[in-house]
């Protein structure tokens, strides 16, 4: 009953709890009847949304090693292209519906990480594309819904999505490919562009570590020599790695703690920041420690660049509320050794913070420079405003 | 005295006196520059001693608490030991000469110079003459801490280091090879900071001192060790520490003979105060206290006997305390109080004794408030005043500084403390406290900054570059799950570490200065030193 010898190796690798361990085990002994295909595949296929949503889990809960945004994406869209594969499904409507609900509890595993609902939302935009081609009719405007388009309509085009076609699987698939040599190329196109931003003996600021400024900078370094300071960002301080990591390229770096990035700041020429999300606004959602870095660079009349990949685009728009927010355990800021005062006291420790799009000047993502008020156009060019809600 | 400043002035270069033949100073300056080649071992405390003797004779008629002959330079305010290498490069010349040189001017200046400003002379001697608008001297001498990139500024430091060991043998053993310790760098310097000292905690400067210590009282010695080590720490904890040590110095203190207590102690205090900062870089606080030591030991009067002066100088050290750092804090609460209303939620920084000061009092007046603490890495001071405020039962919240933004939107105001404020209404407090402000100015909570008078100084600095101090770059190393990244960070050729102790806040962040006189706006800086400055 054992098919392919990976997925043996992918539960000891993740090393789940017992109990899941040996229930999907059950699961694989039990529910296998007589050699059935689709059975098989769909087994299979569950094993592997449920492997992704545990460690969706685990990662979100910063005490690990934090997977970058970019893995979770691709790891996101072979899943999808997986689901695509091996998922029953007669016709694009159904396709829709199946990821749809495969997405909501991917997204209820690890709310902030948004990457996985932002390529959820490109797959759908996908299908709903080659639904539209297939159907012959060049609907590229079907995006827009103007006004005009609302009033002679008539009905939701919902019930449109009814058809079957033969060709639909093969082109979505290609499509969703298209889409994973997409994201595996960001990196290098953001990087590409560090010369056009980069001048000679410049100071540079940043905070914490971003895989995609770390790539842009290094870049840059090859022709051109200039300072990097960087802030360590408490508690996790994570910029003593990206540090060590520009060091290796011989690029002069500093760390300063976060208290001295005002102190600091009259010297320096450009900020150069990653994020975690870019919002539908423009705003970002950042590591903590973004706004006042943000606010600094303002005051001094800094320009803040912004180096995120459409996949961070995001559709949410900044919301204060509890959902906006993420916290890990206090016990980071105010150690457990600290025994008698603990109790006394309220101790936080965010994770990410809000900045607002008056303080960005420039954004590159793979697909060029963006000022922040022209989010929100990329943003529809990439989703379907049906699915901002999945 | 009168003399010796011609002699500077003239070398300086500032004096006003329109009325002076200026061949007469063409011709000294020629001559000086001639002696100097030749007269470098010969510069010493014989020669001191010589001089000063020499310079009272012919001068009977200047009040007798004027202040010693090397502190003729204008003092910089906050670097008392800067005074000494001034007067004493000076180059020296043959005695006869010297003598009849200064009788000959000083005969033609006192006529000139009746009624005119003495001018450039911010001795700590009381100057009862010395009318309130007299122009002072625009270019003071720069402090030593902060000319580390100068080859040659280092080099007269050292030579004056050296030169105090040798001035302090006015007891009767004589210990050579004993000295004022020069404490060397530490670690690579980021390039911007590369005119400031940068020491290693491990490294303490006591360890190049040999035992027994004679030229450096042993209260001395702890005191520089505890600063060096951080074990004092705040503006307010290191001058009463200062104080204290040198109630202790005077108390043990025995005037040699031939020898005037106003002058013989304030030649002591010298090497103690160069070694102090090289233990730790003097604070505004710390230099306003030795000031004003430094002027009632110079008012004694020389028909006192050594036990009365020092019981002077005890009372006069201990009012001190008591006015200028206790009494202080009460009115400073008094005023504060006013501002803190029930269900206030107050945001404090770090730890400062007079912010906790205020919050236990208004706690203690049955004020209803919450108190959020930010803290930094990597000296995490906010932890201290964490256990003060718990222990008298406020209910806090703790957060880093990376969390402000969070936090802030519950905040109703800010509380921030001082290590002092600058003449041009900077406020220079610990590295963070110009975020806060800058965060706080964002979301329009007021900021209240607490500060004694005697914090003033007159210094005034616009960024955080040029006058500062480095701490110990290897406290920034971190362990989280016992790894580090940054352990070998010596090795790696292109990697520095900063470690900021101070930073400057801009006025208009800060909304509100509460003092002892009052609660004032930061740019009313400058009129109250005015107002002190007539007052003494």
């Amino acid at each position: 009953e054992i098919h392919e010898p990976e997925e043996v190796s992918v539960w000891f690798r993740e090393g789940s709890s017992c109990c899941q361990e040996t229930l999907a085990r059950n699961q694989r002994f039990t529910e296998t009847p007589v050699n059935m295909p689709g059975a098989d595949k769909e087994t299979d296929l569950s094993e592997r949304i449920e492997s992704f949503l545990s460690e969706l889990k685990r990662c979100g809960s910063g005490a690990g090693s934090l997977r970058g945004s970019a893995e979770t994406a691709r790891e996101t869209t072979a899943l999808l292209r997986r689901i695509t594969a091996q998922a029953r499904w007669g016709n694009a409507g159904e396709l829709m519906e199946i990821i749809r609900k495969e997405g909501r509890r991917m997204t209820a595993a690890q709310p902030s990480e948004t990457t996985v609902g932002n390529m959820i939302r490109r797959v759908l935009k996908i299908i709903r594309e080659e639904y539209a081609r297939s159907r012959g009719s060049s609907e590229e405007t079907d995006q827009q819904e103007s006004l005009h388009k609302l009033l002679t309509s008539g009905g939701s085009s919902e019930d449109n999505f009814r058809q079957h076609f033969t060709h639909l699987k093969a082109n979505v698939i290609e499509a969703i490919n298209e889409l994973l040599t997409e994201l595996e190329g960001t990196t290098d196109n953001i990087s590409m562009q560090a010369l056009e931003h980069i001048h000679s003996n410049e100071v540079i600021m940043t905070i914490g570590r971003s895989r995609t400024v770390e790539a842009f900078l290094k870049d840059a370094a090859r022709k051109r020599k200039f300072h990097v300071i960087v802030a360590e960002c408490a508690p996790f301080c994570q910029g003593h790695e990206m540090a060590t990591s520009l060091c290796k390229e011989d690029i002069e770096t500093t760390v300063i703690p976060d208290a001295a990035i005002f102190a600091v700041m009259s010297r320096v020429n450009k900020v150069i920041i990653g994020t975690q999300t870019v919002l539908a606004n423009g705003g970002l959602r950042a590591v903590n420690g973004t706004h006042t870095l943000a606010l600094a660079a303002k005051h001094h009349s800094t320009p803040l660049i912004v180096c995120a990949p459409m996949f961070k685009l995001s559709p949410q728009f900044p919301n204060e509320e509890d959902t906006f927010h993420k916290f890990v355990s206090p016990h980071e800021v105010l150690p457990f050794t600290e025994g008698e005062i603990l109790s006394k006291v309220n101790a936080h420790c965010p994770v990410f913070d809000y900045v607002p799009p008056e303080l960005i000047t420039l954004f590159i993502s793979n697909i060029g420079g963006n000022a922040p008020s022209y989010i929100y156009r990329l943003m529809s060019e990439l989703y379907h405003p049906e699915d901002h809600e999945l | 005295m009168m003399l010796i400043s011609a002699a500077m002035t003239l070398v300086v270069g500032h004096e006003l006196q329109s009325a002076e033949p200026k061949e007469e100073k063409q011709r000294l300056r020629k001559e000086k520059k001639q002696h100097k080649k030749n007269k470098k071992d010969d510069r010493g405390p014989p020669e001191k001693e010589k001089e000063k003797e020499k310079a009272s004779v012919p001068a009977p008629s200047k009040p007798a608490t004027q202040s010693p002959a090397h502190k003729a330079a204008p003092v910089p305010v906050n670097a008392s030991a800067s005074e000494s290498p001034v007067a004493a490069e000076k180059p020296a010349k043959s005695k006869a000469e010297l003598r009849a040189e200064r009788r000959a001017r000083q005969d033609s200046e006192r006529a000139s110079k009746q009624g005119k400003k003495e001018g450039g002379q911010q001795s700590t001697s009381s100057k009862p003459k010395a009318t309130p608008n007299e122009l002072q001297p625009v270019v003071k001498r720069l402090p030593d801490h902060v000319q580390v990139d100068d080859p040659v500024a280092l080099k007269k430091l050292a030579k004056k280091l050296e030169r105090q060991q040798k001035s302090g043998q006015g007891c009767s053993l004589n210990i050579t090879g004993v000295k004022v310790p020069l404490r060397s760098d530490y670690g690579y310097k980021v390039s911007l900071f590369s005119h400031l000292h940068q020491y290693s905690r491990k490294n303490p400067p006591t360890q190049q001192i040999s035992i027994p210590v004679t030229v450096i009282h042993p209260s001395i010695v702890r005191l520089g060790l505890q600063y060096s080590q951080g074990i004092i720490a705040g503006s307010n904890a290191r001058s009463v520490a200062l104080l204290h040590a040198f109630k202790q110095v005077i108390q043990d203190y025995s005037t040699p003979p031939n020898e005037e207590l106003s002058r013989d102690l304030v030649n002591k205090l010298s090497p103690y105060i160069s070694f102090l900062s090289q233990c730790r870089p003097l604070s505004a606080s710390m230099g306003n206290a030795i000031k004003y030591i430094k002027k009632e030991i110079s008012n004694i009067p020389s028909q006192c006997k050594e036990e009365e002066a020092k019981r002077i100088l005890q009372e006069c050290i201990d009012s001190y305390i008591n006015e200028k750092i206790i009494l202080a804090s009460e009115a400073i609460s008094k005023y504060a109080i006013e501002k803190i209303s029930d269900g206030d939620v107050i945001l404090v920084y770090g730890c400062s004794s007079l912010v906790n000061h205020i919050l236990c009092e208004a706690f203690e007046k049955q004020r209803k408030f919450r108190v959020i603490v930010v803290d930094s890495r990597p000296r995490l001071e906010g932890r201290e005043a964490l256990r003060r405020l718990v222990k008298k039962g406020i209910r806090c919240t703790y957060v880093l500084i990376s969390a402000l933004s969070y936090i802030l939107p519950e905040v109703s105001k800010v509380f921030l403390g001082a290590h002092a404020l600058l003449a041009n209404g900077y406020v220079m407090s610990r590295v963070g406290t110009s975020q806060i402000a800058l965060v706080a100015k964002a979301y329009n909570v007021p900021v209240l900054v607490c500060c004694e008078t005697y914090k003033f100084c007159e210094r005034v600095q616009t960024d955080s570059f040029v006058s500062n101090e480095l701490d110990d770059p290897d406290d920034l190393i971190v362990t989280r799950n016992g790894k580090t990244h940054l352990e070998n960070w010596q090795t790696v050729k292109s990697l520095g570490l900063l470690n900021l102790v101070y930073d400057v806040t801009p006025p208009d962040f800060v909304d509100l200065v509460i003092t002892d006189l009052g609660m004032i706006p930061c740019t009313s800086v400058p009129v109250v030193l005015r107002v002190k400055n007539v007052d003494q």
